[in-house]
């Protein structure tokens, strides 16, 4: 330090910041001066004035939450409402005795270690005069228990506060979701004004998605309190604007019959209504009851929900992602006749297996023997895989990737929920963006029979569905049907109801659409379709197609190897598809049902969309017709 | 201490190296605080005793940075700063966030704001750079300087705290006016700050731009961010000439008065203890930095010199926007009040800087010995 202190002028620069110094120790001085002015103005000089407002400091302002909006399906059966739940709140300073007082509650009302530990924990950071919750959620009869005994008990209350509640418990779970009381991450995010007397925010689904709507607005009461501080009376209020209740799209009845139809299955049915979007039936097997959470859900129920093996809070019809089987053929025909690959009436020979020129590999059929010589409609009446297989091939990855793209594979169907899947929708360029690799011509081919990387959730494949329904018209899928009373047309805040941007698929020919229709009508109503089992007396017509997604896929080259149900571990069966859509001339529903690994698409998936179709176009009369 | 000074001339070396003077005022000032704070969090002991416990932490601190020589410091100086600076990064990366802003870095056994560090770090790292420039330096060690200054208050200001980063920017510049930027400069560097401030606001929060609006006129928003404005004027001036007397303030004890065991613990302060108390307390925190200015005048080398300089000053910044705050005549910019607000980083850095000015007293023939 002395050597590079050398080259200075030392005494100088002691000069300079002696100099800095006072005028520094001057600033200091004038700025205490200011400050000692400032408060000799405030507590001297305007004692008088603020003394005054001190006195009548007496005003406080509390928040008053509003009510939750309620939530209603389309036939205006209430789906999530608020119902009363009553807590036991103490003053300890109008309790004499405040310890025996509480054990002879205890009588009363069950009290465990933990309210007692919060309660007291309470006492030591409240004032005397606030009123502190011993007990929430109060059961019935210790609310009739106790208000028998009130009189006993001075500065001793219950008081009601509205709670969440669903009361079609898990019907509507993975649509609806559920709310839950706000954590500290929430509090962080949202508005703490609005929130100031709020408890519950929407976590999942529906009621997370239309928080803002559903919330409403805060209000204030202005009440005066006396010297010490307790409430004498409400001065000014300003009420609080309630949520908007909210009429959903969905149709309970359909819920409880697609419910009831998987059973005890895992699975997920999604139906929409291809002419407007309206999502109809959205379910996930197993649910789970959403009233749980709603005042906070105990650790052990916790834990059984989510180490369940079936996974019950696991949303499949929003984001489980499945490889769509069989059920992608009628587009890759459609993509087929587009490009010109292929013409309706071409006919292939579709053996037992296929091969790629110049490659000894196997791609099988599912039907050991193959299917003859078949056309399109018969490929796809049939589910022929070779036919497929050949397809694809003669298609390429790229223009298979292009083509259903348009049917909204592979990127979000932008529903008004929260954790939609993408799902994917491979391509030559994903292969090499994602897995940096190459794409491999055997890649294209199993694509073609929806196997490989291809994957999509249930909302996905119904959304296509509704595609093929109309022929080529893509509609925006919504829960939001409308605001009650109809206040706006479309929603605010973070619940944007989805605009309707309507997209229609680009086909060469709309010819195409109704002989790929009636293919899928022929694997319903023809005996020799994979679904015939629904369709033989169906009393309308329906236009569908099954699929079976591999989940543990057998050794390729094995010659012998052959896929026997029994044999395999549940687990590992294949997955069961059917999507369908009815009726066919002019649909009303589109429907897509997975059932996991539950075999066959026309044995296992098929049943229950049919179920769902005929409770929707029979209606009630079918539905009794089948209770009796 | 008097009679540790006392001991033979060779030996003039006292046992710890400690200023009391200057730790007459702090103690002071802390027990101040202690006692206030007791009022303020509705008489709870355990808050109390928390904050003494910060106090005892920061005490060692103080007692520990005392007995390091001032060339230490210098040595270590840089690598301070960059350590600070890769903390900084971390927050924004990996840090915890609570109240909206990430701020805080968890190491497992403590959780920390490196933006505090920053408080001791910068001033070192700038009074180290220009420590063997020419005074007055030229302006090309100043934009270096300003760099050195701009790049951990941005890194602070993205967290967002913008009451920390403005703070920091003030330590820095200090060291650069103490080491003899000349006037013509600071006029010119002046006026392009001035004209900077409309390019500022846009980059603000919301709430920030808020608290500024809400100062000119509080009467706006009374249910929001004015309250706390009002509230606190209420109970400063309604406390009088004497006060209402300690445990006896009726806007903190009803509830009135939000944050009043943090940054506007001055409130309670002042309706407690009237007028009269809140220019004594003034008075001792003047005494305080003027303490710590005349330690910065006899240091005997340049890097000393700026560095006591500085960390002098940023103990003023603080005490001065919290009561302008409080009182009304600055925003609503969250600094505590020095010592006496409740928390634990800022009374430790605190306490942890004038163990610097303390070393620095001590070390004051360092150079000339």
């Amino acid at each position: 330090m002395a050597a590079r202190d050398f080259f200075k002028d030392i005494r100088l620069e002691k000069r300079y910041f002696r100099t800095r110094i006072y005028l520094v120790a001057l600033l200091v001085l004038v700025c205490m001066l200011t400050l000692a002015l400032r408060l000799f103005y405030l507590q001297v000089s305007s004692h008088d004035y603020y003394a005054t407002l001190s006195q009548e400091n007496r005003m406080k302002i509390v928040p008053v939450p509003p009510t939750r909006g309620l939530v209603y399906d389309r036939n205006m059966n209430l789906l999530a409402a608020n119902k009363p739940s009553y807590q036991i709140r103490v003053t300890p300073v109008e309790v004499d005795n405040l310890e025996q007082v509480i054990s002879q509650l205890g009588q009363l009302i069950e009290l465990e270690e933990h309210h007692l530990k919060k309660f007291y924990g309470d006492l030591k950071r409240k004032q005397s005069f606030e009123s502190i919750p011993l007990k929430v959620n109060l059961s019935e009869d210790e609310v009739a228990r106790f208000s028998v005994n009130r009189h006993r008990y001075p500065g001793i209350e219950i008081t009601a506060q509205a709670s969440r509640y669903y009361p079609m418990a898990g019907v509507n779970a993975h649509a609806l979701g559920y709310v839950g009381r706000i954590n500290a991450d929430e509090i962080q995010k949202l508005d703490r004004k609005d929130y100031s007397g709020t408890t519950y925010i929407g976590k999942v689904g529906v009621e997370k998605f239309y928080e803002q709507a559903l919330h409403g607005t805060v209000g204030y009461q202005h009440i005066e309190i006396n010297a010490q501080g307790r409430k004498l009376r409400v001065l000014k209020s300003i009420p609080p604007e309630p949520g908007k209740d909210v009429m959903l799209t969905l149709d309970v009845r359909l819920q409880e019959v697609a419910l009831q139809a998987l059973g005890e299955r895992r699975g997920s049915v999604v139906a929409i209504e291809p002419e407007t979007g309206e999502i109809l039936v959205f379910v996930s097997t197993p649910t789970y009851d959403p009233n749980q959470f709603v005042n906070g859900i105990g650790s052990r129920q916790y834990a059984q929900l989510r180490d369940d093996p079936d996974q019950p809070l696991f949303n499949r019809a929003l984001s489980g992602l499945y490889p769509p089987g069989s059920t992608i053929k009628p587009m890759v025909a459609l993509a087929g006749l587009h490009y010109g690959v292929t013409r309706v009436d071409d006919t292939i020979w579709a053996g037992p297996y296929f091969q790629l020129p110049g490659s000894q590999h196997k791609y099988r059929d599912w039907k050991k023997e193959g299917h003859g010589r078949v056309d399109m409609s018969k490929a796809i009446t049939q589910s022929s895989d070779v036919y497929f297989y050949t397809l694809a091939h003669k298609l390429g990855i790229d223009r298979m990737a292009e083509f259903l793209a348009q049917f909204n594979f592979g990127s979000r169907t932008g529903l008004d929920t929260w954790g939609e899947a993408k799902g994917i929708l491979p391509s030559q360029e994903w292969k090499r963006k994602v897995h940096g690799q190459p794409w491999y011509p055997g890649e294209t081919v199993i694509t073609g029979i929806g196997q490989g990387y291809l994957s999509a959730t249930p909302l996905q494949l119904a959304l296509a569905t509704s595609v093929l329904a109309t022929r080529g018209q893509e509609v925006q899928p919504k829960f939001l049907r409308k605001y009650l009373p109809a206040t706006r047309p479309s929603g605010d805040g973070n619940g944007k109801s989805p605009a309707s941007v309507p997209r229609s698929v680009d086909i060469a020919d709309a010819h195409h659409w109704d002989r790929i229709v009636e293919a899928m009508e022929d694997s319903v109503h023809e005996p020799n379709g994979t679904a015939y089992t629904v369709g033989k007396d169906a009393g309308y017509r329906i236009a569908g197609k099954t699929g079976t997604a591999q989940v543990f896929s057998l050794k390729k080259d094995g010659e012998h190897q052959e896929y026997i149900e029994e044999d395999l571990d549940e687990k590992l069966r294949d997955h069961a598809l059917f999507i369908a859509f009815a009726p066919a001339d002019k649909p009303k529903i589109a429907i897509a049902v997975i059932v996991e690994n539950g075999g066959g698409g026309g044995v296992t998936a098929a049943p229950v969309a049919k179920a769902v179709l005929d409770h929707y176009l029979l209606g009630n009369e079918y539905a009794q017709q089948d209770a009796s | 201490m008097a009679t540790l000074n006392t001991i033979t001339k060779q030996e003039r070396r006292p046992l710890l190296n400690l200023d009391p003077i200057l730790m007459g005022g702090l103690v002071v000032l802390c027990a101040a605080g202690l006692a206030v704070l007791y009022s303020a969090a509705n008489n709870d002991a355990g808050v109390v005793l928390h904050q003494f416990g910060h106090f005892i932490i920061g005490f060692m601190a103080m007692v520990l940075l005392a007995q390091i020589p001032s060339k230490q410091l210098f040595k270590w100086s840089p690598w301070l700063y960059l350590g600070g600076l890769v903390l900084l990064v971390m927050v924004l990366v990996v840090g915890y966030s609570g109240k909206g802003a990430q701020r805080w870095l968890d190491l497992g056994v403590i959780r920390f704001q490196p933006s505090e560090l920053m408080k001791i770090f910068l001033p070192m790292m700038i009074a180290w750079y220009l420590s063997d420039k020419h005074v007055p330096p030229s302006l090309r060690y100043i934009v270096v300087a300003l760099l050195m200054i701009a790049v951990p208050v941005w890194l602070i200001f993205l967290q967002p705290d913008l009451g920390t980063a403005l703070l920091v920017f003030s330590l820095g510049i200090f060291v650069i006016f103490l080491a003899g930027i000349t006037w013509r400069l600071l006029a010119v560097s002046g006026c392009l700050m001035l004209a900077s401030v409309p390019v500022f606001w846009i980059y603000l929060h919301d709430y920030q731009r808020q608290r500024i609006i809400t100062l000119l006129n509080p009467e706006s928003d009374p249910l929001g961010a004015g309250y706390h404005i009002i509230q606190s004027k209420i109970a400063l001036g309604s406390g009088g000439l004497y006060g209402k007397g300690w445990l006896n303030g009726t806007q903190s004890q009803l509830d009135f008065l939000p944050e009043r065991s943090t940054d506007f613990i001055f409130a309670v302060f002042g309706e407690e203890f009237g007028f009269l108390g809140t220019v004594l307390l003034l008075f001792v925190y003047g005494f305080v930095v003027m303490r710590g200015l005349s330690i910065a005048s006899y240091a005997e080398d340049t890097y000393s010199r700026l560095l006591a300089g500085s960390l002098s000053l940023s103990f003023f910044v603080y005490f001065v926007v919290n009561i302008g705050m409080v009182s009304g005549l600055l925003p609503i910019v969250g600094v505590p009040l020095p010592l006496i607000s409740y928390g634990g980083t800022s009374m430790v850095t605190i306490l942890a800087a004038f163990g610097i000015l303390m070393s620095i007293h001590s070390s004051q023939n360092l150079f000339t010995s």
